[in-house]
């Protein structure tokens, strides 16, 4: 295999440049590799090399963060390296924010993958774990010797675009990322071996942690119907016959808008619903039953509303990835406020 | 109360002139089936075919799995409610017919019909590829509507698996388990030193097309009740649900529940295994506290110290799961709940939509989301135009070339949450 290209991030203070007073140090490049970069070339050993490091002072980087990675980025550039590393910044809030930062944008913008590593408790962690291969390390640069060979393992890996395995085997802190895999015993055992632990209070180890929910407050309630302009926003799934942009049964990966000005009431001959999870026979019958634009549309005359906002939105709930969801909902939110819409019907089924 | 399950291991199937069991070969003459599905005046045409474990073929979209199973000694019979009398089963002697399984095809019902592969990358994720198959493809008449389209192919199914299980009355079984849950205070006298486990099964019933049946029974109708765990090996509860494929128990899996046999396993040993309490999945607010409610309240007078929960489903029931472990948990009674996720595509999603602290032992059947292509098949038993309509395949799921991207969500039992299969997913 061929000899990988490396290029190494690191900050004023491992620079040997100086601590707090030289923070403000702005980004260079040096050929060759400099300080905690030793530790890394030597775990290389004849696998990779360092041909470049980047210095950058940390408050300079921080403060001036989108200056300093395009900065950075053209100075990476002609080195052509196959990998990027960054740090490792043990504890060092700012070093690690500067360390995921640039390394997410090496990523995304030069296509080369790259590999941090920090302290679990640095802020950089919760920031760039997602996107960022991060090596878990100690909090003080004395565990350098223990995190340079798997940071280098990673990198050579990375390198090869080989397959990384998983958090465990490779030390990088867990990006969030649900991966199927086969298990040696089937479910029901796991749970009869799970609950025999439980109940002797000996450790066992939950196969999905509870993650914590975002709870939204309503807004205060309207103080004038009349004046107002009301918009539906459903997951029922409800479309235009023929479901013309094809929005899923389930697992939407995209979310609809449609003018319901010409209609009074929607009947089978203009719409349906697109949703997989329920029984369609009522909702494609009369789908004003999902979203109730008859009523709407005759309260408005009677100007108990001020007005039906002319369009609505739909998506279809059934198994829609939350992440999906929260995206389609800050499009229709910035939609509806451009709109001047005052308050929204939701459906759900 | 005892049963006997007396497995005769069925290593072939074929057609013939008549139907019968020899020599662990079952020879079907397809018009005895035939006249058996046709009685419903809903069915016009009914067609069968084999599929074996390794071939080139696909099956869908598959409505239901049954395993043909037929009671030799008692007044009471498999499937009681529904093809037979109501007469509490879970007693006796049950012949079983071992390594086939019927499968329900014909034309879709709702969205959520599945597909089985029998080899290829599809064939690891389902359990009915390592079965023999006889697939029973049945077409209503024009107009039949589709409750009634799957309230027909449900009964059909259920009265030919009957059938099959009846021409095994003579045969001898290959092997023989025996299952044996006594009344509550006699067991707890018996294994005073044992824990006290019970087990909640959860059961689909959020209705339109979304059911489950109890001794005929539609399961959104009861209270959480107690069932004996061999009552469930004789067909108490029956699938009639459209519901994604992935994560719905097919009768099969009811008859088969792998929950029951593994605390049956460690029963006596490890465990005082007690019995199982069944409850519903209902959508409205009211019935999911009364339900869950009534669990906990079960459970607590039963007196154990801790349950499995097994859940069917996804989304709305997942806020039942929760309820159930939460109320379970402020009891003092420790819960292990087995559920499914749907982290999305890319597996960086919220895996459940409800969640608590307290549900702190949880086993998991896989992220439902994640993406698998199947290769074409020589054969497909039904209609592979639905591909791009079932839950879990999107447009151009279907490629011209004959490859199929679905999620995991579009293959029968692939991320089962009574933890049928060995899938599970961990955090990267």
């Amino acid at each position: 295999m061929k000899k990988l290209r490396v290029v190494h991030y690191i900050n004023q203070f491992y620079a040997g440049i100086g601590g707090e007073e030289k923070a403000d140090y702005p980004p260079e490049i040096r050929e060759g590799l400099i300080g905690p970069g030793q530790a890394l070339q030597a775990a290389f050993k004849e696998e990779a090399e360092i041909v470049a490091t980047v210095i950058c002072g940390d408050s300079y980087y921080n403060e001036n963060m989108e200056e300093s990675k395009s900065q950075i980025l053209e100075m990476i550039r002609p080195y052509q390296p196959d990998i990027f590393v960054a740090g490792p910044a043990f504890n060092a809030g700012r070093y690690g924010v500067a360390c995921g930062d640039i390394t997410s944008h090496v990523q995304n913008e030069l296509h080369i993958p790259g590999v941090t590593g920090m302290y679990v408790e640095n802020p950089g962690v919760d920031l760039y774990k997602k996107e960022v291969y991060i090596i878990e390390t100690k909090n003080s640069a004395a565990d350098m010797r223990k995190a340079a060979p798997k940071m280098a393992k990673l990198v050579i890996k990375l390198g090869h675009h080989q397959e990384v395995g998983s958090p465990e085997e490779e030390h990088y802190i867990k990006r969030g990322l649900r991966k199927n895999y086969f298990a040696d015993k089937r479910g029901s055992e796991r749970a009869v071996d799970m609950l025999l632990a439980k109940l002797r209070k000996e450790k066992f180890d939950t196969e999905y942690p509870m993650p914590s929910f975002d709870r939204v407050s309503p807004s205060p309630a309207i103080k004038d119907l009349s004046q107002s302009k009301i918009a539906i926003v459903t997951s029922g799934g409800i479309v235009p016959k023929g479901n013309p942009d094809h929005i899923e049964s389930s697992s939407a990966s995209k979310y609809g808008t449609y003018d319901i000005s010409q209609f009074d009431d929607l009947t089978d001959q203009d719409h349906e619903t697109a949703h997989g999870g329920y029984d369609p026979v009522f909702a494609n019958e009369d789908s004003d039953r999902v979203i109730p634009v008859d009523v709407l549309k005759e309260m408005e005359k009677e100007g108990m509303i001020g007005s039906l906002h002319p369009y609505f939105y739909t998506t279809t709930g059934n198994g829609t990835a939350v992440a999906n969801a929260k995206a389609f909902a800050t499009e229709i939110a910035i939609d509806l406020k451009n709109h001047g819409v005052d308050a929204v019907i939701l459906t759900s089924t | 109360m005892k049963l006997e399950l007396r497995n005769i291991m069925i290593n072939d199937i074929v057609f013939g002139e008549c139907s019968k069991i020899q020599n662990n070969q079952l020879m079907i003459n397809p018009k005895d089936l035939e006249s058996i599905v046709l009685e419903d005046e809903h069915i016009a045409e009914v067609k069968f075919d084999i599929a074996k474990p390794g071939e080139s073929t696909r099956i869908t979209p598959v409505k239901d799995v049954l395993e043909p199973r037929f009671k030799i000694d008692s007044e009471s019979q498999v499937f009681p409610g529904v093809a037979s009398k109501v007469k509490t089963v879970g007693e006796g002697k049950t012949n079983v017919l071992k390594g086939m399984a019927l499968v329900t095809s014909g034309r879709i019902v709702g969205f959520q019909e599945g597909i089985i592969d029998m080899s290829g990358p599809g064939a690891e994720y389902t359990p009915f590829s390592k079965t023999i198959n006889l697939v029973m493809s049945a077409y209503c008449h024009e107009g039949v509507k589709p409750h009634e389209h799957e309230k027909a192919v449900r009964l059909a199914g259920i009265k030919v698996a009957k059938f099959l299980g009846e021409l095994s009355i003579d045969v001898e079984p290959n092997e023989i388990q025996v299952f044996e849950t006594l009344p509550l205070l006699q067991g707890i006298q018996k294994y005073p030193d044992l824990p006290k486990v019970a087990y909640v099964q959860m059961l689909q019933s959020q209705g339109l097309l979304h059911d489950t049946y109890v001794y005929g029974v539609d399961a959104k109708t009861i209270v959480p009740t107690l069932l004996y765990p061999t009552e469930l090996m004789d067909g108490a509860i029956i699938s009639g649900n459209c519901v994604s494929a992935c994560d719905k128990n097919t009768t099969y899996h009811h008859q088969n529940n792998c929950v029951v046999h593994d605390l049956y396993e460690k029963h006596g040993k490890e465990i005082n295994f007690v019995g199982v309490v069944i409850t519903n999945e209902n959508v409205y607010l009211a019935d999911k506290e009364r339900s869950s409610d009534w669990t906990a309240k079960l459970v607590e007078y039963l007196g154990v110290d801790g349950v499995i929960i097994s859940q069917e489903g996804f989304g709305n029931p997942d806020t039942d799961l929760i309820m159930n472990c939460k109320k379970i948990e402020e009891k003092g009674i420790d819960t292990v709940i087995i559920t499914d996720e749907y982290a999305g595509r890319d597996g960086a999603s919220q895996s459940l939509a409800d969640a608590d602290p307290k549900a702190n032992a949880v086993v998991t059947g896989g992220n439902a989301n994640e993406v698998i292509k199947l290769p074409p098949m020589d054969k497909v038993i039904g209609h592979l135009e639905y591909v791009d309509k079932i839950a879990g395949g999107f447009n151009g799921s279907l490629e011209e070339n004959g490859w199929i991207t679905v999620e995991l969500q579009a293959i029968i039992g692939a991320t089962n949450e009574l933890g049928f299969n060995h899938l599970s997913a961990k955090e990267y």
